[in-house]
């Protein structure tokens, strides 16, 4: 049987998993609506396979269905799964638990809430195989001791004896690869098993897991939204959308030469380089500021400048204090010490001492903009209110400046009555924008306001901020974690870690040698668009 | 284990420090009487003697918190003042002790609530259980439906169908459940069976509601559905990956529904005429019995703060998080 | 495959976009997914509001009339008998429907406006004030409600006014504790520090950003706490101290034709006449929970 889709060499007795016009519908509104419309997917002994796609695509599913599993509110309507010679979607609960466990194994995105809080890490690592008599239980427990320690876990002896709560989260991660494969399974899925992670932490996960993967020369489905980490682990890549397979291709092919339109978009946002220019008339600075929350001090003598019409990148992991930074700018957070100065002139500490002028100048953009938006007020409403709020604008002028807003973030009319939950991603941080931009602001605050978007949006979203920038010379402190959308967008940059301020300044002056420690981990860290990154990283780090 | 102890010790406090709030508030409602209320207690006749006599009696010529500790003493000491029935004008005086009064009648209502408790408990954990086990089955729909409309029903209501069926068209229990000190257990068992079939059927009901709901809400965490993908059986992941982790929000449905059998009692004893402490705080709120009242009030408060206590002390000592520090 | 456009366009972009219904389409919608247990709560709800509102039309005799023959048995002209001084039991039955589910509401409305006021406040406000009223609201907790309403009524005396303040109050403890646990998640929101960044005061914030987001958990929860206040009065006028004669309630009237039931083997219809007002209460009160059930599926769209 040949499969036009299929491009690699027949050999048809090595495939452990092919399924068929896979078809999955979900429940909600009282209707079933496909969630997964008609997907193909092979796969050989011993070869991983990257499954990747923005949120919503599918690829979750679509991983757990290869067990022959559908989540509670899912059901499968179509479509085979035949899993060395069974099919999995008509098999028997029974029968797929014979296989679940043993044969095929599953590592769950949040570690923390996949173990159980009553039992033991080694007690759990071994549960499936001893169940399943796949070896004497003291023969299993020797065996995880083994791979904890091939994981590169401390303490390999004695970490099976602690509770999940007693260990990290890349460790928990960690143990649970070693979970999966105590059984020898001859297949495991990892869903998003890195996503909860910082990016200092995966690329060790990452190593570790494919360490252990390729010594057992283990087949596996990689489901993640992030290119770089797939081309990292797989040989091959499918890239889904909206429930629908977009293109399938061995990783280097797809990586150089990629054929569809949306998987080239996935590229673009790296694409975007912005030349940096340097600035002097500083708008907005914070000097020395300490701040705590409670009785946590999470900021420490921090001092940032912001050049009036620049971008200010705050790069670092989370709990660096970037976020921090930004609330005791817009005055959330009084600072213990400290000043925060803008056009020269010192801003009371609390917001509720601050004048509406003052308010009016600094705005702020957030990550999740279905959060941003009141889902109970129109786009009208939401536009509207800062207009009439600092700007006293009323009836037709303030809908002529709605329209013209709109006409700037690129929507227009059609737009004014709509709730949030009627607009795309896209279109709802569209709409946040020009919420502050309505306010006419010197300064706006965006913290990691590209994060939650699909890579094709996120793009759009960065060239609408830098032409807004161009044209009224707005001021940019742009909080992020990702090194690509800083290369595109910034013209200076401030590392932060454990709530210092590591360095700041031009991005040509942070992004090249010499590097501090801090920063040169955190920039090798970041996962890049080469299959062979981390080969090179381990090398170089020499492990 | 130390986390544990202190734990417990800081939700001890918690307990004692509620409790005390309690007392006060219950206290400071003697100070919200109407000022004619001497002379109600007395009688119209009542000369201006007596009256402040009997002011000077509850204390009323000192000041609040020198007679709040005063009470407090002695309720420790395990004296609950005197009733205010049994005075009149003559200055007579055949009052009785609120002791003597509340004790035997607390026995009889721990009687009739541990009975029902011991049928219910059991009952009510097996059908929340299955219910959840089973949901979206008929069996769940019809276990459901059911107890939706016993909740929503009150107990005189239940009470009075049993009697109508059991006592009266087909009299094979008694409809008054009169038992004093001398009644044999065999007999108080035949006599409270009514009462005790009532509450039993409206704790049931709530309670396997909230079980079935708190099975649920744990049968739906991430860990449960590894436990599927590690291909564990139901019962191995009822058994090994649920009940571990189900005994603190079962104690709390418990602890919950006993607290309100507490209450449930008071309607029920007024309606089989059963001599507990629920009809004699009704029949003191009635003739406005204050001293009565209050140390009802009371007992049914430290109940109610008891069970809760002991819930969270269940859920203290089951929390894997506490049991092994980091 | 998907085709892509090759130009990107924001107002173009595919989303989650919903079609648009007017009010009386959603409405109709609404109505046409009830199950049949939510009809029947509605029509049992409907059917009592009416008999409250045209209880003078409805009812044949006065409130308080009281005719020579007590305890008259089921008859063309009382159709439900007497009771046990002469009142005929079907008129009171009537008017019990607007005394019993007027105060019930009455109590219920005065809950929401002080637990619901003060649990917006404490949920925005989180500071002492927030701490205050929770720690206030768990000392008050911790006496069965109740039981406390017993103690109140006996010092302060059974009117009408009283009753409601006393069980008002002693209800907005829960009121409050929902309506600052669901109003702190909507406080957390984006969009209230926002508005806040914004400069807004706390009344646009309570009113416009937090309010109407948690109306959906507040209104099932007004009908669940009508249920509580409603077997709540019921039970304590049963007790005797509640609802006081000559106003008609179907909690008193259980209790003072109770008698009659151990009449059943001579004359069935005389034991069933104390449980007519019993069942009147249980059935109002099923039909809201059956209501509430629903709504809180639909709302919640939680489908296990």
């Amino acid at each position: 049987m040949t499969d036009p889709t299929d491009h690699r060499p027949e050999a048809n007795h090595d495939i452990l998993l092919k399924m068929r016009d896979i078809r999955i519908d979900g429940y909600s509104d009282e209707q079933w609506h496909p969630i997964i419309k008609g997907v193909d997917l092979t796969l050989r002994r011993g070869e991983i396979m990257g499954l990747i796609g923005e949120s919503g695509a599918g690829k979750s599913t679509l991983g757990k269905a290869a067990m022959g599993y559908t989540q509670p509110g899912c059901k499968l309507s179509g479509g085979s799964i035949m899993f060395d010679g069974i099919d999995l979607a008509k098999a028997s609960d029974r029968q797929k638990r014979q296989l679940w466990g043993t044969r095929i194994a599953y590592v769950a995105q949040s570690a923390a809430a996949s173990f159980n809080p009553a039992h033991r890490l080694i007690d759990q690592t071994v549960e499936a195989a001893t169940r399943r008599g796949v070896r004497p239980d003291a023969e299993s427990r020797a065996d995880a001791v083994e791979l904890f320690r091939a994981l590169q876990l401390p303490d390999p002896e004695t970490i099976g004896n602690r509770y999940p709560h007693q260990v990290s989260g890349g460790q928990l991660q960690r143990v649970m690869t070693a979970m999966a494969m105590s059984p020898r399974p001859d297949l495991i899925i990892f869903d998003e098993p890195t996503t909860a992670l910082d990016v200092t932490t995966q690329v060790e996960v990452l190593a570790s897991m494919r360490k252990i993967v390729e010594e057992f020369n283990t087949a596996a489905i990689y489901i993640t939204h992030d290119l770089a980490v797939v081309a990292q682990m797989a040989d091959f890549i499918q890239v889904l959308r909206y429930g629908e397979e977009v293109e399938e291709a061995p990783t280097r092919q797809m990586l150089t030469r990629p054929e569809q339109p949306y998987t080239k978009s996935l590229w673009s946002v790296r694409a975007l380089e912005k030349p940096e220019v340097k600035g002097d008339d500083i708008v907005l600075s914070i000097d020395n500021i300490d701040a705590a929350y409670g009785p946590l001090k999470v900021l420490h003598d921090v001092s940032i400048k912001l050049p009036r019409g620049r971008t200010v990148a705050v790069v670092g992991e989370s709990g660096s204090g970037k976020s921090t930074t930004a609330r005791v700018m817009t005055g959330l957070l009084p600072p213990l010490s400290g000043t925060v100065t803008f056009n020269g002139e010192v801003l009371p500490a609390a917001l509720k001492d601050r004048s509406k002028d003052q308010l009016q100048r600094i705005q702020m953009i957030y990550q999740m903009a279905d959060t941003a938006m009141n889902p109970r007020q129109t786009v009208e409403d939401i536009i509207g209110r800062p207009l009439e709020f600092y700007l006293g604008l009323k009836g037709k002028e303030r809908e002529e400046r709605i329209l013209e807003l709109l006409d700037m973030i690129e929507l227009d009319e059609t737009f004014m009555d709509r709730l949030p939950s009627e607009l795309s991603g896209g279109q709802k941080q569209r709409i946040c924008i020009a919420r502050a931009l309505a306010a006419r602001p010197d300064v706006i605050i965006c913290d990691e306001v590209t994060s939650a978007l699909d890579q094709i949006v996120q793009e759009g979203i960065l060239q609408l901020l830098l032409r807004l920038q161009k044209k009224y010379n707005i001021t940019y402190l742009f909080i992020t974690h990702d090194i690509a959308t800083v290369k595109a967008i910034s013209d200076e940059i401030v590392v932060m870690f454990e709530g210092k301020v590591v360095e700041q300044g031009l991005k040509s002056e942070i992004l090249s040698p010499p590097f501090p420690d801090y920063t040169k981990l955190l920039l090798s860290s970041v996962p890049e668009m080469d299959p062979d990154w981390l080969t090179n990283l381990l090398e170089n780090r020499d492990i | 284990m130390n986390a544990v102890l202190s734990t417990i010790l800081k939700r001890l406090g918690l307990g004692i420090a509620t409790l005390f709030v309690v007392s006060a508030i219950i206290f400071s409602s003697i100070s919200m009487l109407p000022g004619d209320f001497s002379e109600a207690v007395l009688g119209q006749a009542a000369t201006e003697d007596t009256v402040a006599a009997f002011r000077k009696e509850l204390g009323l010529d000192k000041p609040a918190p020198v007679r709040y500790f005063e009470w407090v003493g002695s309720v420790l000491q395990g004296d609950l003042g005197t009733s205010f029935s049994g005075r009149n004008a003559s200055g007579q005086d055949r009052s009785r002790q609120v002791v003597d009064l509340v004790m035997p009648r607390l026995w009889n209502t721990l009687f009739l609530a541990g009975v029902t408790a011991l049928i219910a408990v059991p009952l009510a954990l097996f059908l929340g259980l299955t219910a959840a086990l089973y949901r979206n089955t008929a069996y769940d729909r019809v276990v459901n439906a059911a107890t939706l409309t016993t909740i929503s029903t009150p107990e005189f209501f239940v009470a009075y169908i049993l009697i109508l069926f059991f006592a009266s068209l087909w009299p094979v229990f008694p409809s008054l459940a009169n038992i004093d000190a001398t009644t044999a257990l065999g007999e108080r068992l035949y006599r409270v069976a009514l009462p005790a079939l009532t509450l039993t059927l409206v704790i049931v009901a709530h309670m396997m509601r909230m079980t079935r709901a708190a099975i649920i809400n744990l049968l739906a965490s991430p860990y449960i559905e590894m436990a599927r993908l590690k291909g564990a059986s139901r019962s191995q992941i009822i058994l090994k990956h649920a009940l571990p982790n189900a005994w603190a929000p079962i104690a709390t449905v418990i602890a919950f529904n006993l607290a309100y059998l507490v209450v449930g009692v008071v309607v029920v004893e007024v309606v089989f005429v059963y001599p507990g402490i629920g009809q004699l705080m009704v029949d003191a709120v009635t003739s406005r019995d204050i001293p009565v009242v209050q140390a009802c009030a009371l007992i049914f408060a430290a109940t109610y703060i008891l069970l809760n206590l002991t819930a969270d002390i269940i859920g203290i000592i089951t929390n894997p998080r506490l049991l092994h520090p980091r | 495959m998907s085709e892509q456009p090759e130009t990107y366009a924001a107002a173009a972009e595919v989303g989650a976009v919903r079609k648009r219904r007017t009010a009386w389409e959603r409405f109709v919608l609404l109505m046409k997914s009830a199950p049949p247990s939510a009809w029947f709560g509605m029509i049992v709800v409907s059917l009592y509001i009416l008999v409250a509102i045209f209880a003078d039309v409805l009812a044949h005799y006065g409130e308080a009339e009281i005719h020579p023959v007590p305890f008259a048995p089921w008859s063309d002209e009382f159709v439900f008998g007497t009771d046990q001084i002469g009142r005929d039991v079907l008129t009171r039955l009537i008017y019990g429907a607007r005394n019993t589910m007027g105060i019930a509401l009455a109590t219920t409305f005065l809950s929401f406006l002080i637990g619901g006021g003060l649990g917006l406040v404490a949920a925005i406000n989180r500071s002492w004030l927030d701490q205050a009223l929770s720690r206030f609201v768990d000392v008050l907790m911790a006496i069965p409600s109740l039981i406390f309403a017993l103690m109140l009524l006996s010092i302060f005396g059974s009117t009408v006014t009283s009753l409601i303040i006393i069980i008002a109050v002693l209800d907005s403890t829960r009121v409050f504790r929902l309506t600052r646990s669901v109003a702190v998640n909507v406080a957390v929101m984006d969009y209230v520090e926002a508005a806040r960044l914004r400069g807004e005061g706390l009344g646009w914030i309570m009113r416009r950003e937090i309010l109407p987001n948690i109306m959906p958990p507040l209104v099932a929860e007004f009908g669940l706490r009508f249920c509580f206040v409603f077997l709540t009065i019921a039970a304590l006028s049963f007790l005797g101290v509640g609802i006081q004669p000559p106003t008609a309630d179907w909690g008193s009237m259980v209790r003072a034709n109770a008698s009659l039931i151990q009449f059943a083997k001579y004359d069935i219809t005389a034991a069933i006449t104390p449980l007519l007002p019993a069942a009147a209460i249980a059935l109002l009160t099923v039909a809201v929970n059956f209501i509430v059930d629903w709504f809180l599926q639909k709302t919640s769209g939680l489908r296990e």
